[in-house]
């Protein structure tokens, strides 16, 4: 397993080569700017699904296929904005989420048209302005089932899932993620981490089958001020239960705003062996659940964290635009990446709360 | 309790062995059984007594490993405080260990894995364990067998180690030799050497495998000795002792049988010692013999799992009282208190000394997440039984100090009240507990409290701070009302701001200039005594108010950037933005009767499958969704424990009749005119005899979207068409008051908030209830099939928006509603000058039936709103701005 090549020795080596030069900057979010374009019923459906049986408005993972056009721009507003990294459209993109839409089938072809928007985006760049690298990140994210949370209160035993179940949508994605060419796979706002050791354990099969391979990215979500997942997992105990995956960076994305994500983003920066990132939302949802935080808000947050040491990877997540991320690239700019730490060799055990056998 | 002392002192982990069938007959008995509550308490009184890893083995030949270790497992993932440890999962079934990993979010260990089978399948499964994120339990075992000597157990996990760690690239630090626990005092001569075997091994292991741990299951050891616990647990602990001098990392033992080394009777250990150092060759033998008379004097012989339990009870009285407190155990707390008096000099000092010890610990893990609420309040029922036991001989002590002239004092005075025409207090109770936990002396001056009581009062206690507190919206003007008041009355004291409709906003913009003495808001009541303990610290108090006040600077800032940035609509584009009907088209069903109809003394058992219990959870803040809160593992145990309480209490008061329940609908013809609702005599319409005054969104919205008004949804006057609108008034709050006081005479804040709160909850699910029948009235109801989850959530057609909430924020509109209804004769629901409803436990509101109508929020109001709303209503415009203060876009002058 760890013996495996990297799939694409030269692009793995610029990918590497960026985290070891600076804090690299991830895009911000990808629904805010859909709703921008005002979109109908009718922008989902094209080809064989006009016919399709099932109201398929809101499945934004979609128009990777039905209207790549704004996906393609979005991925290059955010490459133009700053964005070393953009993550491909397919946060939904699994057998078990697109089952709300009758459309398990399309899973691969959803993947690989998201993979190919954001691929044409970088392409598009990155010959408009010669020595930029643009890199492709394959969006993974968390399923509307969970495998350690019953969802019925009388039958606390009860998972509405199985553990296979989820491995074998999971790798499906991520075949048709590492196929379609990404640089990476980002596992992102994991709320439940057995959902996203079965993740884990889809990638490392599919690296096995394909015989190489990628950066994985890792990022949970800590659900509010408690510091725990959803799941009850403390940061720490998180970590523990991912560190097997020998990540290539690990943070937080999501739920909380940057202010007060900042304890966990310490806690794994001082733990973490591998790289750190952070990607929050543009601060916490108002009355209307849109999010306040303004550009430069924002980025003098990530700018204190940089300042700090505690990051690798910045951007956004829900409720951030082009201009966010353009006002954090800025704001981290010419400050050093976090480094390193030493690799350690205690036993790290975690239930909801981390023990370590030194 | 969540560190054995053996951690402590050398890192030692403790595996609790008690969740294994193959030994514990007790957890075997409740799994065949499938109790599955005793085999998770079996888990839980593990962890209770130190376990630091839980292990999991339900190896059984009759017994589907695979099913029951995965739901043993889903079952304790739930019980947050048994999974915040780690698992190890035990069986000799491959298959097993398997179905186990695939339930584990959190790092566990798999035990184990060996080359019994072979080196291929060895690798197999290592690498798939380095795919699942678990560290291993390696036996010292190979295709040839059990290793037993030094030699064998080093050559086989050597090998073993090289082949993790050099072809699967398993972490070294993952690795947990078992070199094998083997049974000594036989009587086999080639046993007597097993121990030493094992702790030279184990050396040895450490010695030359970088990183890699060693366990072993110690009750091996002592395996001809059962039924005689007395000499097992000698020979555990002293095995244990010596192991881990060798480099022992973690034991699978039963952390309620440890015992300490030094504590073992020096005759029982030296012949123990004996028999592990296989010092001398009758070793054995006289082991035997001592053992046997130990058992003899013993008779019965000792302790069963059962006795745990009140173990506690054999701890000094200090310490029982600690865990009185934590556990919320109010049994044995008089008799406990009556035995520290004979201890103390003076009952303060129990107060200060044993009490507050306990209720600093339940503080600290209070504030850590690691106590919930409910558990506090709990704990304070204890601390407040303990106190009024004492109180009768502090009285005496004080009228002794008295006599001789001197006076005594608590930590810090502090005057609570519920502002004046506001009745709601359940939040400002829950302080009140919590800072009386903390040694506070808390004097609540009750509900709909004017200010100058609030100073008349301070005045008189010498109160170190001033807490305010309220729901509704009005209150937020009273309180800046208190805290001009405590200006122009020259205090210095701080003021604390809390209750559900504030917020650190309004308190920065609104309250916090008034009161140069300093306005702090409190979020919650986890908060409190952190906010007060730093105000009454003449050392913190400058630096916390510094923060304050620049935090509130800062808010004063942000709301005027914000107010800046986002211009409303004029009243006029707003309007122009309604939905438009087709009223032709639009479909107004008649209700079956006109006029009001009185509903008294409803039973409480008819209304209880309307309950919608997530906000009762809320008010305790502890927030989720019911029921899959009880899921959530960090706050699903305790939820469970308080809906349980709660379903307890309900069932007394419905059973007992303790509540009265009332209730009021009616329906009038009526049209719209403009933004105005004009009730009518009858359907002829020539008399108005109300209008109702409604408010329009003036935000700026997308163009697809409307700027609405409740006005929207009744059919205009020029339409030509007749509609209807009702309106409702209900209680379930007779008798809620009384219960609490009845429960606070007792001591007993837990249950007197429980009462209140499930006031509120019956109050809510009348109006629940009382729409149903409305859209009954209707005709369109009758077709409705609707789960209770479908109720909960208002999939339904129709609304019944009520005045002082977000659709319709103005709170003055009740009077011409409660008039109409004849609410105050027919229910018995009095309205407060603030236009709060008393009893608390009240509801009012309108119905509307229009298809379209949903629930909105008005959002801010500008200046050319309020002047119309205000002419329409007929108030000076200074009146309609001090009611829709919070909403006001503008300054008013």
């Amino acid at each position: 397993m760890a013996s495996l090549p990297p799939l694409n020795p030269e692009r793995d080596a610029a990918f590497r080569a960026l985290f070891a030069e600076r804090i690299v900057i991830l895009d911000g979010a990808m629904g805010s700017l859909i709703q921008a374009f005002n979109l109908t019923g009718k922008d989902f459906r094209s080809g064989d699904l006009a016919a399709h049986g099932h109201d398929l408005k809101g499945n934004n993972d979609l128009l990777s296929i039905t209207r790549p056009d704004i996906i393609e721009e979005i991925h290059h507003r955010y490459f133009h904005a700053g964005a070393d990294i953009v993550e491909t459209n397919t946060f939904s993109a699994t057998a078990i989420a697109q089952a709300d839409y009758h459309l398990e089938g399309k899973v691969t072809e959803i993947n690989l048209a998201a993979v190919a928007c954001a691929r044409r985006a970088a392409s598009a760049v990155e010959s408009e302005r010669p020595g930029r690298r643009c890199l492709v990140a394959g969006a993974i994210g968390p399923l509307n089932r969970t495998l350690s949370m019953s969802p019925d209160v009388n039958r606390p035993d009860y998972r509405a899932v199985t553990w296979n179940q989820v491995v074998a949508a999971y790798t499906e994605q991520v075949r048709a993620l590492v196929s379609g060419g990404v640089d990476a796979l980002l596992v992102e706002t994991i709320f439940d981490t057995l959902n996203c050791k079965a993740a884990l354990f889809a990638i490392e099969s599919v690296f096995e089958d394909v015989g190489g391979r990628l950066p994985v990215m890792i990022s949970v979500t800590i659900t509010d001020a408690s510091g725990r997942t959803l799941s009850g997992q403390t940061t720490e105990a998180f970590y523990n239960s991912i560190r097997h995956a020998n990540p290539f960076s690990v943070g937080i994305n999501c739920a909380l705003g940057g202010r007060a994500m900042r304890p966990y983003i310490e806690e794994l920066s001082r733990i973490s062996t591998c790289y750190v990132s952070c990607y929050p939302n543009a601060g916490l949802p108002n009355a209307f659940g849109g999010y306040d935080e303004t550009p430069e808000e924002m980025a003098s947050i990530m700018r204190e964290f940089a300042a700090s040491g505690l990051v690798n990877l910045v951007g956004g997540c829900c409720g951030s635009t082009p201009d966010h991320i353009s006002a954090i690239a800025a704001a981290v700019r010419g400050l050093p990446a976090r480094k390193l730490p030493v690799a350690e060799t205690s036993m790290r055990l975690s239930g909801l709360e981390p023990l370590i056998v030194a | 309790m969540s560190n054995p002392p053996s951690r402590n002192a050398s890192g030692f982990l403790v595996i609790g062995e008690r969740t294994n069938l193959t030994g514990s007959p007790k957890f075997a008995k409740a799994i065949k059984a499938g109790d599955w509550t005793a085999a998770i308490e079996i888990a839980r009184q593990q962890v209770d007594s130190g376990a630091n890893i839980l292990d999991i083995n339900v190896d059984e030949a009759l017994i589907d490993g695979e099913a029951t270790m995965v739901k043993f497992l889903n079952l304790i993932a739930s019980e947050p405080d048994i999974a915040r440890i780690p698992v190890m999962l035990d069986s000799s079934k491959w298959s097993v260990l398997e179905a186990g990993l695939q339930c584990l979010q959190g790092k566990g260990i798999v035990n184990s894995i060996s080359l019994k089978d072979g080196e291929a399948e060895f690798l197999r499964r290592a690498r798939l364990l380095t795919r699942y994120g678990a560290a291993a339990v390696v036996m010292a075992f190979d295709e040839q067998g059990q290793a037993a000597t030094r030699d064998d157990k080093v050559r086989i996990c050597t090998r073993a180690y090289r082949l993790l760690v050099d072809k699967v690239g398993f972490l070294p630090e993952d690795i947990v030799f078992d070199p094998n626990i083997l049974t000594v005092a036989t009587g086999i001569e080639e046993h007597a050497n097993y121990a030493v075997d094992f702790f030279e091994a184990t050396r040895i292991i450490k010695e030359t495998l970088p990183h890699a741990k060693v366990s072993g299951g110690v009750s091996n050891v002592s395996f001809s000795f059962r039924g005689n616990n007395p000499v097992r647990e000698a020979m555990h602990t002293a095995f244990l002792y010596h192991a881990i001098r060798q480099g022992l990392d973690m034991a699978i033992v039963n952390a309620g049988m440890l015992g300490v080394y030094d504590e073992i009777d020096p005759v029982l250990r030296e012949r123990v010692d004996d028999v592990l150092f296989n010092r001398r060759a009758d070793a054995t033998e006289r082991l035997v013999r001592l053992a046997d008379e130990l058992k003899a004097s013993a008779g019965t012989g000792p302790k069963s799992e059962a006795k745990d339990e009140l173990a506690w009870r054999n701890a000094p009285v200090e310490e029982r009282l600690k865990h009185a407190l934590v556990k919320g155990i109010d049994a044995f707390v008089e008799e406990d208190t009556e035995e520290c008096r004979s201890r103390y000099a003076r009952p303060l000092d129990i107060i200060e000394g044993p009490l507050m010890d306990g209720m600093r610990v339940v503080g600290d893990l209070f504030g850590a997440g690691k106590m919930f609420l409910p558990q506090v309040v709990k704990s304070a029922r204890v601390m407040k039984k303990s106190v009024a036991y004492l109180t009768p001989f502090m009285e005496a002590e004080k009228q002794a100090a008295a006599a001789r002239g001197e006076s005594t004092r608590s930590q810090g005075r502090i005057l609570t009240a519920t502002v004046k025409g506001d009745v709601h207090d359940i939040g400002k109770n829950i302080v009140g507990v919590v800072l009386a936990c903390n040694n506070y002396e808390v004097v609540d001056l009750g509900v709909m409290v004017p200010s100058d009581k609030i100073i008349a009062k301070a005045r008189e206690i010498q109160a170190d701070v001033i807490g305010v507190s309220g729901l509704i919206t009005p209150s937020l003007d009273e309180m800046v009302h208190v805290a001009k008041e405590l200006q122009r009355e020259k205090f210095d004291i701080p003021l604390l701001i809390g209750g559900a409709t504030t917020s650190p906003a309004h308190t920065a913009v609104k309250i916090a200039p008034e009161y140069p003495g300093g306005v702090v808001h409190v979020l919650d009541a986890s908060r409190v005594v952190n906010v007060v303990s730093a105000l009454l610290s003449p050392e913190r108090k400058p630096a916390f108010m510094e923060d304050v006040r620049t935090k509130q600077q800062k808010q004063r800032e942000d709301f005027a950037a914000r107010r800046a940035r986002k211009p409303l609509l004029s009243l006029e584009v707003a309007r122009s933005r309604r939905p438009s009907y087709d009223w032709n088209a639009v479909d107004i069903p008649k209700p079956e009767f006109l006029g009001t109809r009185v509903y008294r003394d409803v039973p409480l058992g008819e209304i209880l499958p309307f309950i919608d219990w997530s906000p009762f959870f809320s008010a305790w803040e502890i927030h989720g969704r019911y029921p899959r809160i009880f899921d959530d593992p960090a706050i699903g145990a305790e939820a469970k424990r308080l809906f349980n309480d709660a379903q307890v209490l309900l069932g007394r008061i419905v059973n007992e009749k303790l509540f009265t329940a009332n209730a009021v609908i009616g329906f009038w013809p009526c049209n719209a005119v403009g933004d105005d609702i004009e009730i009518c005599a009858d359907e002829s319409r020539r008399q108005v005899v109300a209008t109702f005054h409604q408010l329009r969104q003036q935000l700026e919205k997308p163009a697809d979207q409307f700027n609405h008004c409740l006005a929207d949804y009744i059919a205009p006057k020029d339409s030509g068409r007749i509609d209807y609108c009702g309106g409702f008034a209900v209680t379930a709050g007779h008798g809620v008051a009384e219960l609490a006081a009845e429960f606070r005479a007792h001591n007993d804040d837990y249950s007197a908030i429980l009462s209140q709160a499930l006031g509120d909850r019956l109050a809510e699910a009348m109006a629940e209830m009382f729409h149903k029948r409305a859209r009954e009235f209707c005709g369109y109801g009758k077709t409705e099939n609707l789960s209770h989850d479908d109720l909960i959530r208002e999939r339904y057609r129709g609304i019944r928006p009520a005045p002082g909430y977000p659709a319709c924020p103005d709170h003055t509109e009740k009077p011409g509603l409660f008039a109409l209804l004849n609410a105050t004769a027919a229910a018995g629901i009095i309205l407060t000058e603030s236009c709060a409803m008393q009893p608390a436990s009240s509801v009012s509101g309108w119905y509307f039936n229009h298809p379209d109508s949903k629930y909105f929020g008005v959002g801010k109001l500008g200046r050319d709103q309020v002047t119309d709303y205000s002419r329409r209503k007929g108030q000076t415009l200074v009146e309609t701005e001090h009611w829709l203060g919070p909403y006001l876009d503008y300054e008013t002058s």
